[in-house]
């Protein structure tokens, strides 16, 4: 017991005196989760609009106001013509034109249908359907105060809601998957070093000259990492509340019990991958590059698992990522609490296991 | 005679083509300063390490302490103490730290060992808060001394324990190891310098991962048969090259200042310094001197190669 408490002190001991490393740690996760959250984003805020309004009456006046009132569209400019549209698009002026058709105002007192034509640019055909339906809905808006009893054809009404996350904004998907990510590269990557570092710096060679057990360096390995990689996990989730607004709907205490044991499954993974390795370059590719690409596909990060080929979906159930994504969103989300999540739980549970006992398995008590 | 605390037999280790050991029969008794001399690559880190059971041997069996360093290794590893060959304890860690912490990891305290340690730590334990990897080759080897000795260990194992140290802290090393011998502790210790086996009791001298000879080395010198001069005067390199070009010389090495010289048959000095007269024209003094050890293991080396 001593001996796990001095290998544990020494470890912080190592941790402390390398600030730059200490800064790396860190660092690293708020940059990451910044220029994540910032960065990826399907919401589309202050495109620039032209609009080409011939009659300027009462209603293309109030519908162009409606418009541009949100946080979505800024005006570019009036143009006199569709024609000039082009030459806008072409300097990269504008992202969407809104084309009113001449005598509309007229029209639609009339009882007729005006049209309004919305002209995108669909090189990125994303932000162009975005903006399309931001306009659509708008004006669909503006339709249904006019003639209430008119808006809905066919006599279905279709109301939607959106469970859990009403605005639809991006950073509510973004930030839980973010967190499972950054901890499980982070916390492999500081294990897998940690251990390598004994191999290249020789001092294993002493340690295996010891009377300390296997199971006794891996955990003392992991335990002093386990704080570390917690304090990464707060300033993540700090940031995420407070810079993307993202909520905690669940318990404070059961979210941080689900990051604690997600941590210690990346650490003893790292721990397992330094097993069977003897450089710290080679330790940091593996943890860094080849669970990177399978953490992030595989995950449900970006892609749905749902839609993924069955060998895909299957090989999906081995990425520990993806059971804590299923946990951290239920609870930071929808708010459940431990009886909607005891499964994926017992599944990392499991793997946290597995990877210790096979680290203590693989860890060589030789030099060779 | 003392009981052997290390017994080696037929113990033979290769590295894919390389034949590090070659069939290594050796005995070590317990309470003596045995050294492993050799050049580099002759298996001296090899042989160390099989016996602090970090390698396995192919063939062969070799215990310490009465222990198999394949089946009982777990034993072994707190009865030992190791010096590796190159400094490898914790840089970013202060000298007193590194010693606390192996002391606790094997289950013990500074304090209780301390009068083992007293005379090497206290050279270093005004430096006590600098860390290691601020520390001179001297004083490094002197922690690592202290840490491989924290939890008295029966049987001390340095790897070329005074490679890469100044002169004075060599002669210190040796010194420091005298006193522990005189402790009680059987200590193992592998050196490339051929000189520096007469500080040891017994030597085995290792050539390509052969035991060349076990002796002490008193014994070794008295085994020395052939006649051998020291040359001095003229340069050394051309003076060399007329020796050697001699029928009657069998070798010659530079030895310091001189030149050592062994014959073929006895012959009287002068006989030598004529023929240099004779040949290059130097004057040169030549005296009969007795064989060091250093000359036994060169000449021991010369008989392997020709």
């Amino acid at each position: 017991m001593n001996a796990l408490l001095a290998f544990i002190k020494k470890e912080f001991l190592h941790i402390f005196r390398d600030p730059r490393s200490l800064l790396i740690i860190v660092g690293m996760p708020i940059v990451q989760i910044i220029l994540f959250g910032f960065a990826i984003t399907n919401e589309i805020t202050e495109a620039h609009i032209a609009v080409v309004d011939p009659s300027r009456d009462e209603h293309t006046t109030a519908l162009t106001r409606k418009i541009l009132s949100g946080k979505y569209f800024i005006l570019d400019e009036y143009l006199p013509s569709e024609k000039q549209l082009e030459q806008s698009f072409l300097k990269g002026k504008i992202k969407v034109g809104l084309v009113f058709e001449p005598g509309f105002s007229q029209k639609l007192e009339r009882g007729e249908h005006p049209q309004i034509q919305i002209v995108t640019d669909a090189t990125d055909p994303n932000t162009a359907t975005t903006l399309y339906n931001y306009i659509r809905a708008i004006t669909a808006d503006y339709a249904l105060a006019l003639h209430p009893s008119k808006a809905t054809p066919g006599g279905i009404d279709i109301r939607t809601r959106m469970l859990y996350n009403a605005q639809l904004k991006g950073v509510y998907f973004f930030v839980p998957g973010l967190i499972t990510i950054i901890l499980m590269l982070i916390s492999a990557m500081m294990s897998s070093i940690s251990l390598t570092r004994e191999k290249e710096k020789g001092t294993m060679e002493i340690l295996l000259v010891s009377p300390l057990k296997p199971v006794m360096v891996i955990i003392g390995k992991v335990i002093p990492y386990v704080f570390l990689s917690l304090l990464n996990g707060t300033v993540i989730l700090l940031l995420g509340v407070y810079v993307f607004h993202v909520p905690i709907r669940g318990d404070l205490v059961l979210l941080f019990g689900e990051i604690i044991l997600f941590i210690i499954t990346s650490l003893s993974l790292g721990i397992l991958i330094s097993t069977k390795v003897e450089t710290q370059q080679v330790a940091l590719l593996i943890s860094l590059m080849a669970l990177m690409l399978p953490t992030i596909i595989l995950s449900g990060f970006i892609f749905p698992i749902e839609n993924m080929p069955l060998p895909l979906q299957m090989i999906s159930n081995a990425i520990p990522a993806k059971w804590f994504i299923i946990i951290i969103k239920n609870i930071m989300l929808k708010g459940v609490g431990m009886a909607y999540i005891w499964k994926q739980t017992l599944v990392l549970t499991g793997m946290a296991l597995f990877f210790i006992v096979a680290s203590v398995k693989n860890y060589k008590t030789r030099l060779e | 005679m003392k009981n052997s605390i290390i017994q080696i037999e037929q113990l033979s280790k290769s590295f894919g083509e390389v034949r590090a050991l070659d069939n290594i029969n050796l005995s070590v008794r317990e309470g003596e300063i045995f050294g492993l001399i050799g050049p580099d690559g002759a298996g001296k880190t090899t042989l160390i390490r099989i016996l602090t059971t970090l390698l396995l041997p192919d063939t062969g069996k070799a215990t310490v302490t009465g222990r198999d360093v394949v089946r009982d290794y777990k034993e072994i590893r707190k009865l030992v103490g190791y010096m590796p060959g190159v400094f490898s304890l914790y840089e970013d860690l202060t000298i007193a730290e590194n010693l606390k912490f192996f002391a606790t990891i094997f289950q013990t305290t500074i304090k209780e060992n301390y009068h083992l340690i007293k005379d090497i730590y206290q050279q270093i334990e005004p430096f006590k808060d600098r860390r290691a990897g601020q520390l001179s080759g001297g004083m490094k080897q002197k922690l690592a001394l202290s840490c491989a000795l924290i939890h008295k260990p029966e049987v001390l194992f340095l790897d070329e324990p005074t490679t890469g140290i100044d002169a004075v802290s060599r002669v210190e090393l040796w010194d420091m190891l005298k006193k522990l011998k005189r402790m009680g502790l059987t200590i193992f210790v592998s050196t490339p310098y051929m000189n520096e086996a007469s500080m040891c009791d017994r030597v085995a001298f290792i050539q390509k991962g052969e035991i060349l000879e076990v002796d002490s080395p008193e014994g070794i010198v008295a085994s020395y048969e052939e006649p051998i001069y020291a040359v001095e005067g003229g340069r050394f390199y051309q003076l060399i090259h007329a020796l050697r070009a001699l029928e009657m010389v069998k070798a010659a090495h530079l030895f310091g200042e001189t030149i050592h010289v062994t014959t073929y048959r006895r012959i009287a000095p002068e006989e030598l310094a004529r023929a240099i007269k004779e040949r290059e024209g130097m004057d040169i003094s030549v005296r009969e001197i007795e064989a060091n050890i250093e000359d036994c293991f060169i000449s021991k080396l010369h008989q392997i190669i020709h």
